[in-house]
């Protein structure tokens, strides 16, 4: 191993650990603040909200989104809710119970400082999001209501329709505003982040590439945060938003700052299935329709192509009902998403191409009645209707799995940064609170804590601590950064191939899926390991992207995006690999219970992967930081 | 089926544009929009064109970022429906299907059907926000409001900032979007405060965009894919009403004293 892994947690109790640190981090005194640069990539929950938070704190802000709107960032899709630890409810929550949920939940892989830190500022995200204006559902006394979610016997999720990451985004982009406006921050929608700026070991700016103009230029700073998202979408068909990308982490990567735990990916058991060829990206539909839907596939191979309805009682498996008695329906993700693919393994999956299962609400309307039915879900009968012209109150729903959330990221410390000094991750493009399976409603607290309430503070005590020196912009790191950039950009220019970007992003995708998605095994990751890099070569001798680098050309972003999926793709193959154990979203065939139960390892694998890049053509190099449990005792979870 | 495509095409902001012809073949009922035009965009790339740009990125209708005349209708004939929402299903074999950027004088075509809309990021910047910086508020719980309100408020923060309401009306003004900003804070107590200076301020920012005036045509309301009502206008008329004529009074009293 030729990194450190020092992950700087405070030392003290858990619980005064985040009081402590705040004590003894350095301040920038008000004065110095307006002189240092801060870059902020990316416009989601994390990224809004740290962009604002330090411009109301006096630095300057530079901010870049790839979208034409800082407002489009994919948060805005999150549908269910946001986790707070306000025991509103007086149903027995705490932030000890928040806290111990999402670990258990993260299978015992992620560190405990952090998530401790996570559940304790969760009740000051809501503050500030209800003084901001958000419109949280409601109680008829006025007072915030909230839901049950996964993974919780309590309820503590705080929500706005089924519109909740929207309406948080929105918090957050008009505070964003609001800073714009005052001068703090200065905005660059339609720009992407190429390359990270390295100087004397640390991060000093980025190499951003305006979309409309095609002009490739270095913007230099004191710290750069990226707050960029996940990488799903290097399965081509996701839940993500079709612009997702891994581009900026990747760069990042590549220049030195480790990528931790890769292959913890979260497959969702609830979306509309695959209809097509044509099929651009999946929809989720949110995971409460299990409270009332029935799962079920044909017993018989030779009954998938009947209609439901020809299909009598005692010709169909309810699968769960059958597997997990005690849960049934309601199993947790990876469970009923890992048995969904079994039924069609089996041959037995309904719909399109059979990869599809049953989510049937017919006895719960005879049960109900169609009106209750309605009333709880209306909405998403609504939109499934939409998508594919079937009317669910009539015939049962079809679903399957969907890549969803990417708990793996780049590895931070405490404060939330990376292996290169001065480089912050925040949300979903760092690896660091949800371990190996995150829990619903948990991502939204995740982004705005790092946001709003983590990295205002971690980023003064690296500005306080390190004095960046001033910086040239024709310094030669510079020049070379932006070199790199405009010579990748000539070369995929310069391929003028036969096959589109799609195509070869589509073919990836099946690899991943195939090999790396919901159950994993080594024969399986090593087939992919040759896979993919032979369709990396064939990607760069035969892609073909129309148009000039001079103007505004989709096809070339997405063509440098894949060319980075077909880097980090190998990776996660690498990183599955290598972890023999099942645990969370990571499930080795190889490793379960004599009952199909994920069997993590805790003996060899009680530790963050964080994957070193060691040059083009060079296996990158595992460093490992152990995950110590001083709170927690470790469990195997069970759903019988 | 099949369907004849007459798609705007224009290379740059500062170039002229012309419809042109395309045939999108076997296309199946169950796409959406988007995906039809990925498909006839694969063909234009495999044959070497220049594909057709446009902007999308969720897909399932919550960012906002597409977005196109179809047929003249803006996000073509689903009501309540974002064009990447929209299937094909809505359309017949041998349709012919005239697709175009939004038009307005403030969303200047980038590239075919690409606009710019940062009128609209101007606008909530100059006052579409509560002045709250982060880490002073209150629990969320003080303060009880009233479900009614917040359901109203909801109603109107459903705004997807797409534009749709700009391209829709013949004058290509900004009121609902605007009037949506203006209610969903002005609804709330929270909102209180900024309320009247924010109506003046985003009101004359519109005025500075060069979006048109608003005239109640109602086709706003009629495009928008989130069904968000007119009458957050008549909200956001009565707000700046109330805001122009006491600023106009406290300038009054300033000069006789």
């Amino acid at each position: 191993m030729s990194l450190t892994l020092n992950a700087r947690v405070p030392g003290g109790a858990l619980a005064d650990k985040w009081d402590k640190h705040r004590f003894d981090v350095k301040l920038v005194n008000p004065a110095n603040k307006r002189k240092y640069n801060i870059i902020v990539v990316g416009s989601g929950l994390a990224g809004a909200s740290a962009a604002a938070t330090f411009s109301e704190l006096g630095y300057n802000v530079s901010c870049y989104c790839y979208q034409d709107s800082p407002r489009r960032a994919h948060s805005i899709a999150a549908q269910g809710g946001i986790n707070a630890a306000k025991n509103y409810q007086n149903d027995g929550d705490s932030i000890q119970r928040l806290f111990y949920d999402t670990i258990k939940g993260g299978d015992f892989r992620a560190r405990e400082a952090n998530v401790y830190r996570l559940a304790q500022i969760s009740v000051n995200i809501i503050d500030q999001c209800v003084a901001q204006g958000v419109p949280f559902a409601r109680e008829y006394g006025g007072l915030l209501a909230n839901r049950s979610f996964g993974g919780a016997q309590v309820s503590r999720t705080f929500y706005a329709r089924g519109q909740t990451g929207q309406q948080l985004l929105l918090g957050a982009y008009q505070a964003l505003e609001k800073e714009i406006a005052k001068g703090g921050v200065s905005m660059f929608p339609r720009s992407e982040m190429l390359d990270l700026i390295v100087v004397n070991g640390r991060a000093r700016g980025i190499v951003v590439r305006d979309e409309v103009s095609g002009t490739i230029e270095p913007h230099l700073a004191d710290a750069v945060v990226l707050a960029t998202g996940g990488y799903g979408n290097v399965f081509y068909l996701s839940t993500n938003a079709k612009g997702c990308n891994a581009t900026a982490i990747w760069r990042a990567h590549k220049r030195g700052a480790a990528f931790a735990n890769p292959c913890y990916t979260q497959i969702h058991p609830t979306c509309i299935p695959v209809a097509g060829e044509y099929q651009s990206k999946l929809t989720l539909m949110s995971e409460s329709l299990r409270n009332d839907g029935r799962v079920w596939v044909p017993k018989r191979r030779e009954d998938v192509g009947k209609k439901p309805g020809d299909i009598p009682e005692s010709d169909r498996d309810y699968y769960l009902e059958r597997k997990y008695p005690s849960y049934g329906n309601l199993s947790p993700r990876d469970i009923a998403s890992r048995a969904a693919k079994e039924a069609c393994d089996d041959g037995r999956g309904v719909g399109p191409g059979g990869r599809g299962v049953y989510l049937d609400f017919a006895d719960a309307i005879k049960r109900l009645g169609e009106d209750k039915i309605r009333e709880r879900y209306g909405n998403l009968f609504e939109m499934y209707q939409r998508i594919t012209d079937e009317n669910p109150y009539a015939v049962p729903m079809r679903i399957y799995p969907a890549v969803h959330y990417t708990m793996g990221g780049l590895w931070v410390d405490y404060n939330l940064m990376s292996t290169i000094p001065g480089l912050h991750v925040a949300g979903e493009a760092n690896f660091s609170d949800h371990g190996a399976n995150r829990l619903g409603a948990s991502a939204l607290m995740q982004g705005l804590a790092d946001g709003y309430f983590v990295l205002p503070y971690t980023i003064g005590d690296y500005l306080a601590t390190a004095r960046p020196e001033s910086l040239a912009a024709d310094a030669s790191e510079v020049k070379a950064a932006v070199a790199d950039v405009a010579a990748r950009t000539t070369r995929l220019l310069g391929v003028k191939g036969k096959r589109s970007v799609t195509s070869f992003h589509r073919e990836l995708g099946r690899i991943m899926w195939e090999h790396c998605g919901m159950a994993r095994d080594a024969a399986g990751l090593t087939k992919a390991l040759e896979l993919i890099p032979s369709l990396r070569e064939e990607f760069w001798q035969d892609v073909s992207i129309p148009g000039s680098g001079e103007e505004l050309n989709q096809t070339l972003e997405h063509a440098g995006r894949v060319a980075d999926f077909l880097e980090l793709g190998e990776l996660m193959c690498r990183d599955a690999l290598h972890r023999e154990e099942s645990c969370g979203g990571h499930f080795r065939t190889e490793h379960q219970t004599p009952d199909g139960e994920a069997l993590r390892n805790d003996a060899e694998f009680t530790y963050v992967a964080a994957w070193e890049y060691a040059g083009e053509g060079q296996p990158p190099i595992l460093n490992k930081e152990p995950l110590v449990f001083e709170n927690v005792r470790l469990a195997q979870r069970s759903y019988k | 089926m099949n369907l004849t495509l007459r798609v705007w095409r224009q290379a740059q902001s500062d170039v002229a544009g012309a419809l042109v012809e395309y045939q999108a073949i076997d296309v199946n009922p169950d796409m959406s929009f988007l995906e039809m035009l990925d498909v006839v965009n694969e063909r234009l790339i495999s044959a070497g064109d220049v594909p057709i740009a446009f902007d999308h990125d969720c897909r399932e209708g919550i960012c906002g970022s597409c977005g196109m005349m179809i047929n003249g209708v803006a996000h073509g004939p689903m009501k309540g429906t974002a064009t990447c929402q929209l299937h094909m299903r809505s359309f017949r074999d041998g349709d012919i299907v005239v697709i175009e950027p939004w038009r307005a004088r403030a969303f200047p075509v980038i590239k075919d059907l690409v606009v710019n809309r940062s009128a609209l990021d101007r606008i909530i910047q100059a006052g579409g926000f509560i002045s709250t910086p982060t880490g002073g508020a209150p629990d969320g719980n003080t303060m009880p409001i009233a479900r009614q309100a917040s359901d109203s408020a909801m109603d109107a923060a459903a705004c997807i900032g797409c534009g749709a309401c700009v391209a829709a009306c013949p004058n290509a003004s900004a009121s609902l979007f605007t009037g949506a900003k203006i209610s969903h804070l002005g609804l709330l107590p929270q909102g209180q405060p900024e309320r009247y200076r924010r109506a003046l301020k985003m009101v004359a920012q519109m005025d500075l965009e060069s979006f048109g005036g608003c005239s109640l045509f109602g086709e706003c309301q009629e495009a928008c894919p989130k069904e968000i009502s007119i009458d957050v206008i008549a909200r956001m008329n009565r707000d700046f009403l109330v805001a122009a004529v006491a600023a106009s009074e406290e300038r009054s009293g300033g000069d006789e004293g």
